[in-house]
């Protein structure tokens, strides 16, 4: 029973950091239909910022990963100005194409500058070690992950439903034609928008360099992982998403844990399973319109 | 003049072989002899071309995007290796045809699940689908060898006749007739009304099953041919280089494979077959100049074509043939430019 209580939790920690990693591509995904395979890049960056900070300047773990969301936001916002504002309007295969060799572009990059072998970001005495909680145990860092990213979650969703922003946003994603036509400046909702999720995943890549692993192929190893959160989460709101990770983080936690052997296979098996009973995914309508 | 005859005669029109083509076929047959020191790299671009072919014929023809095509060049590469090494089908065109049609099973049976929805899920599946069998194929190691591959594969000469010599010279010819092969049964199918409706599909899938072609049963069909001529493809690459390991599966064969077809061109079959030249050459470049990141390269390469746009390239490679044609002929240019593929 308890380790059942421990799986759970688990996979709950393991969801909500594939929440935080993958939200921001269902927004790119929702919002303009922008098929953005590089995201898993900019988590990558996040983690190797965090690692680089602690590692080698001395940072401490909790100052720097603030840094890591700024870093990956100021790059994402950049790229977005650049290059990605041109492709908003061009065919899938182009955003494929493109975001694959913009992934490819970062793997190579990363291997060259910080070589291949996995990274270990120090962690804080503090956070290292299990606590005993009703005879469960329950590791310390993946509780602090279960805090923060449920705080994000929850920001999130008030930012989304209360503010003036949040609201640009949901009729930005609703129907951006009206949307400009009531004066709700779209590209700069987007961009904005864009900027806030590269930063998400940087934070949560440096979160999850500890349970994840950090190597120069983060991005090809998880794309699958943020697919399936947002092409089974829908975007429509921020709760198809999340729970959707949830699903997913629990799925592969217990999968690996009753069937080591299988590897994998859960999560694909579910994942095609879910696919043929709703196409457009569970929760709300399609992503990609 | 009714307008069948009107579409007949401009498809068999267009399905007419063109001066260009053959120039094409001759050109790569003098390779051959040209460059004798040089057959493994060639026998090389002549499997990728016919795997680019088959993401061709599927997103060229058919629109479909696909991020896992690796998945059926895998079944093919693996089909062949165990075939070959427990000889169960000594024979190579036999076993090619055999790992070929394990393929199509395979096809047959995900083309199901790709038909279902929009873009995005159909690259969420078919990449799923080739993770899928990676991890499969890792999973039973028994049989698959693992991470060391199939190893101790030796082909029997092929018909009986000829034997695969280390210079890769039977490899080359083998891999170029049953490209030539496939590249006519391809030609043929794409020119065909069954070809047609398939671009019908592509330009909007709405009208097509408006004038009452039967999108979903095409679009099975082309996808589980297109499954066939990656698995003959894979199947090539085992028996030419008696080796099968997981790297067939991997996710850059997929990608690096969207590359070829983009530097040649999608929807007019020479692409994947232009497309693996120039990838092959740029790849031996890259490779010279920084061998263990030549993975940047190909990427700043996707996305300096994106940016330019792949119509305006095309153009450009386009311009020199053109006007040596205009020039030598005195006649409008023939030299196809592909079609745009908007979606």
């Amino acid at each position: 029973m308890t380790t059942l209580f421990t799986i759970l939790f688990d996979g709950v920690a393991y969801g909500m950091l594939l929440f935080v990693l993958a939200c921001g591509l269902a927004v790119t995904l929702g919002l303009m239909n922008f098929v953005n395979l590089a995201h898993g890049a900019f988590a990558m960056t996040g983690g190797y910022i965090c690692a680089v900070l602690v590692n080698q300047q001395g940072w401490g773990f909790f100052a720097a990963l603030p840094l890591a969301f700024v870093v990956s936001a100021v790059i994402g916002v950049a790229l977005e100005r650049t290059l990605y504002r041109h492709l908003y309007t061009r065919s899938h295969l182009d955003q494929v194409l493109f975001s694959i060799g913009l992934t490819f572009m970062s793997v190579a990059a990363v291997d060259y500058i910080m070589g291949s072998s996995r990274v270990f970001i120090k962690l804080p005495a503090a956070l290292e070690g299990q606590i005993d909680l009703f005879g469960v145990g329950i590791g310390r860092y993946r509780l602090m992950i279960v805090v923060i990213c449920g705080l994000l979650t929850l920001a999130l969703q008030l930012i989304l439903a209360k503010t003036r922003f949040g609201s640009r946003l949901r009729a930005a994603v609703d129907d951006p034609r009206a949307a400009i036509g009531l004066g709700i400046n779209v590209p700069q909702v987007f961009a904005f928008t864009f900027a806030f999720g590269c930063g998400l995943a940087g934070l949560g890549g440096a979160l999850s360099a500890e349970i994840l692993g950090l190597d120069p192929y983060f991005p090809l190893k998880f794309m699958i992982y943020f697919l399936i959160v947002v092409t089974v989460g829908g975007s429509s709101s921020i709760t198809g998403p999340f729970l959707a990770s949830l699903l997913l983080g629990i799925a592969d936690v217990a999968g690996k844990y009753y069937v080591p052997k299988m590897g994998p296979f859960v999560i694909y098996t579910v994942m095609i399973v879910i696919l043929l009973w709703r196409p457009n995914g569970l929760f709300g309508r399609t992503a990609a319109r | 003049m009714t307008a069948p005859s009107d579409v007949s005669t401009s498809a068999m029109a267009s399905a007419r072989w063109r001066p260009s083509e053959f120039a094409f076929w001759i050109l790569v047959l003098a390779c051959a002899f040209l460059f004798p020191s040089r057959y493994l790299i060639m026998t090389d671009i002549l499997r990728l071309a016919l795997f680019a072919m088959s993401l061709d014929l599927i997103l060229g023809y058919a629109g479909i995007v696909s991020l896992g095509h690796a998945a059926f060049f895998g079944v093919g590469a693996y089909s062949a290796g165990l075939l070959a090494l427990h000889g169960i089908i000594n024979e190579p065109v036999i076993a090619l045809v055999a790992a070929g049609l394990v393929a199509t099973v395979l096809g047959f049976l995900t083309s199901f699940l790709v038909i279902r929805g929009v873009d995005l899920t159909r690259l969420m599946v078919t990449l799923g689908i080739a993770l899928l069998l990676e991890a499969l194929a890792e999973r039973f190691s028994n049989i698959t060898g693992g991470t060391d591959g199939l190893q101790g594969i030796e082909m029997q000469p092929i018909l009986g006749m000829f034997a695969f010599d280390m210079f890769g010279k039977t490899g080359f010819f083998y891999s170029l007739i049953v490209l030539f092969l496939m590249f006519l049964l391809a030609r043929r199918v794409v020119h065909s009304p069954f070809g047609l409706s398939l671009r019908a599909i592509k330009n909007n899938p709405l009208r097509a099953a408006a004038i009452g072609v039967p999108v979903n049963r095409r679009l099975i069909a082309i996808y589980t041919l297109a499954a066939f001529y990656a698995g003959i493809a894979g199947a090539l690459f085992t028996q030419t280089t008696a080796l099968a390991s997981l790297d067939v599966f991997a996710f850059e064969r997929s990608a690096d494979l969207m590359l070829v077809l983009v530097i040649g061109g999608t929807g007019y079959l020479y692409g994947g077959l232009i497309g693996a030249v120039v990838f092959k050459m740029l790849q031996e470049l890259f490779q010279t100049i920084t061998p263990q990141y030549w993975l940047f390269w190909i990427g700043l390469v996707l996305i300096v074509i994106v940016m330019l746009g792949r119509e305006r390239i095309h153009r450009w490679v386009l311009f020199v043939p053109n006007l040596i044609i205009r020039q030598l002929f005195g006649r409008k240019a023939v030299v196809a430019v592909p079609e745009s593929d908007a979606s």
